[in-house]
């Protein structure tokens, strides 16, 4: 498959301007968004048939092109699901739909909900995944790292690199990021060292994150690819359950993800980044703030009782600011560290969680992961065991490196 | 000759019957019409770029949606500039359709707090009906050219 084709169903983006940041986007990731055609005696039938009864014409034709989509009366790779932030309306149709498309359809399907500041570098991870899915289900199905193979995770927090070799972890290498492509050569040169190996004995590399396409063009990678798809084939690896349904879960520190995986491939996703009192950020900060490295918030919250502790906010100003009015008010700092981590689960649980189908396994991942409060507070959320695979921080890298490891094959046709 | 706001503003039966009847019809085609003949502007489809929004905010609070907003910045000025309104209620897709119901909320009730003249009809659902529909729009027509 080629250039990707992308079903857009849609309310209001031509009219907040946003129309042509959506076409860019795709456009990035040799896709194309198109508006399928249906006749007007099928938005009728299929609109009546889809039973939400909704008042918004242009979200009645979204209803009506999305059960032509699953009936096959309209032909896509993918499914791209768009309408107005704030809309109530809206957002109750953005979620059936994902819902449905995703359960009676094997179309990748992603939703979004727009301002009329939504820039076509929001959306390109987004349409990345998407045409991923689309274009390369083969190489996504890959469940064995074969060969001598390297992945490198340029993350917003932290830079990682994993080298693998038959299946297995022989060097990790983890630094902050601080200069891009210098924190992506120095975690590099930490794992090839405790692999044991030399950069030339390397097969293959893949690389994901923020950093992928800089640091991918410096080093040469043979694959760059965005974090929602790898990070999936990296958890599910890890966790060892690469057959069956499993939700992973990254609390990042610019953007949290959400993936609803189907052995092994992504199904419906959600990434979002709107307020940094969700992030791993704000951890960052009330370990800072409790004087304590960020490894040892963890323990600590778990010995606290977060209800104790009235925090929930969205913003990390104001989240900090609870946490400062809170040890003013004499609660102890395990209290406000279990406080903080059930603050960020919430939102998370509350903000995102709610987009995709939750499906045992439940796997964390990303550096967030280690913090045993903040997966404390998550099961408590879910009411269920949460599994954070050895490596889990290096999700990214491990993913890379798998896929790097087929993508030659894939390329060739193998 | 008056200007006459429709609603639906994409009908192209309703702009057609207005300019016929001798007056100017405001509607959909004269305000996408504008933004799509404006040089300078890469913003496909319709070329409304996300500063119609903002400049939507005159009808709609920032908390409202973009769609909405920018809907509104081009309808918004039509029913400013109206001395008459021709109303269809629930209109057949074929006849004209307006995607966004909150932003038809409030194009309605923006139309009726300018105190000008407003014709409601239901859309007909026979011939007969048809006719009436008509004669009704050109009797308010003639009315309005009175005053006007």
């Amino acid at each position: 498959m080629s250039r990707v084709r992308i079903a857009q169903l849609s309310c209001g983006p031509e009219y907040s301007g946003v129309q042509k940041e959506i076409n860019d986007a795709a456009a990035a990731v040799d896709a194309e968004i198109f508006f399928p055609d249906i006749r007007l005696a099928d938005v009728r039938r299929n609109f009546t048939s889809f039973g939400l009864n909704v008042r918004s014409p242009d979200l009645k034709l979204a209803i009506a092109r999305a059960k032509g989509l699953v009936e096959g009366q309209l032909e896509a790779d993918a499914v791209f699901i768009a309408t107005c932030f704030r809309c109530a309306e809206a957002a109750i149709v953005r979620n059936e739909l994902r819902r449905y498309i995703h359960e009676n359809s094997t179309l990748p399907v992603v939703s979004y909900s727009f301002t009329e500041r939504t820039t076509s570098g929001t959306l390109l991870t987004r349409m990345e995944a998407l045409t991923t899915i689309a274009r390369r289900r083969a190489l996504l199905a890959r469940e064995r790292q074969e060969g001598l193979t390297m992945g490198v995770d340029s993350g917003s927090s932290t830079t990682k690199a994993i080298v693998m070799q038959d299946n297995r972890i022989i060097g990790t290498g983890w630094l902050p990021t601080t200069e891009v492509i210098g924190s992506a050569e120095a975690v590099m040169a930490t794992a090839l060292k405790e692999a044991g190996v030399n950069r030339e004995d390397i097969q293959a590399v893949g690389t994901t994150g923020y950093g992928r396409f800089l640091v991918g063009e410096k080093i040469r990678a043979d694959l760059i690819q965005e974090e929602l798809t790898v990070n999936s084939k990296g958890a599910v690896f890890l966790a060892d359950c690469q057959k069956g349904p499993a939700t992973v879960i990254d609390i990042g520190g610019m953007d949290n993800k959400a993936i609803s995986v189907q052995d092994g491939i992504p199904g419906t996703f959600t990434m979002g980044g709107i307020c940094a009192g969700a992030s791993g950020r704000f951890l960052e900060m009330t370990s800072k703030r409790l004087g304590v490295d960020i490894t040892e918030l963890g323990p600590l919250a778990l010995k606290g009782m977060s209800r104790n502790v009235p925090m929930n906010s969205y913003c990390i100003v104001f989240g900090t600011q609870s946490l400062v009015n809170a040890l003013a008010a004499g609660n102890s700092r395990e209290d406000v560290a279990a406080a903080a981590c059930h603050s960020v689960a919430e939102q998370v649980f509350e903000q995102q969680l709610q987009e995709v189908d939750i499906k045992e396994p439940v796997i964390m991942v990303g550096g967030s992961s280690l913090i045993g409060g903040l997966v404390k507070a998550m099961g408590d959320l879910l009411q269920t065991q949460i599994v954070v695979p050895q490596y889990s921080q290096y999700i990214g890298a491990v993913g890379a490196a798998l896929l790097a490891s087929g993508y030659k094959k894939f390329q060739s046709g193998g | 000759m008056a200007n006459v706001f429709i609603y639906p503003a994409t009908s192209l039966i309703l702009s057609d019957l207005v300019a016929r009847f001798g007056h100017k019809p405001l509607g959909s085609a004269l305000s996408v019409r504008e933004h799509i003949q404006t040089a300078g502007f890469d913003s496909p489809p319709l070329q409304i770029t996300p500063e119609d929004a903002k400049k939507g905010l005159k009808y709609a609070a920032v908390e409202v949606p973009s769609g909405v907003r920018g809907r509104m910045s081009l309808y918004g000025p039509l029913i400013e500039a109206a001395e008459g309104a021709i109303i269809v209620n629930d209109a057949d897709y074929a006849f004209g359709c307006m995607g966004c119901a909150r932003t038809n909320e409030l194009i309605m009730f923006l139309v009726r707090q300018r105190g000008i003249p407003v014709l409601d009809l239901n859309y007909p659902a026979n011939e007969k009906e048809g006719e009436e529909f008509v004669a009704a729009i050109k009797s308010f027509l003639d009315t309005l050219g009175e005053t006007a």
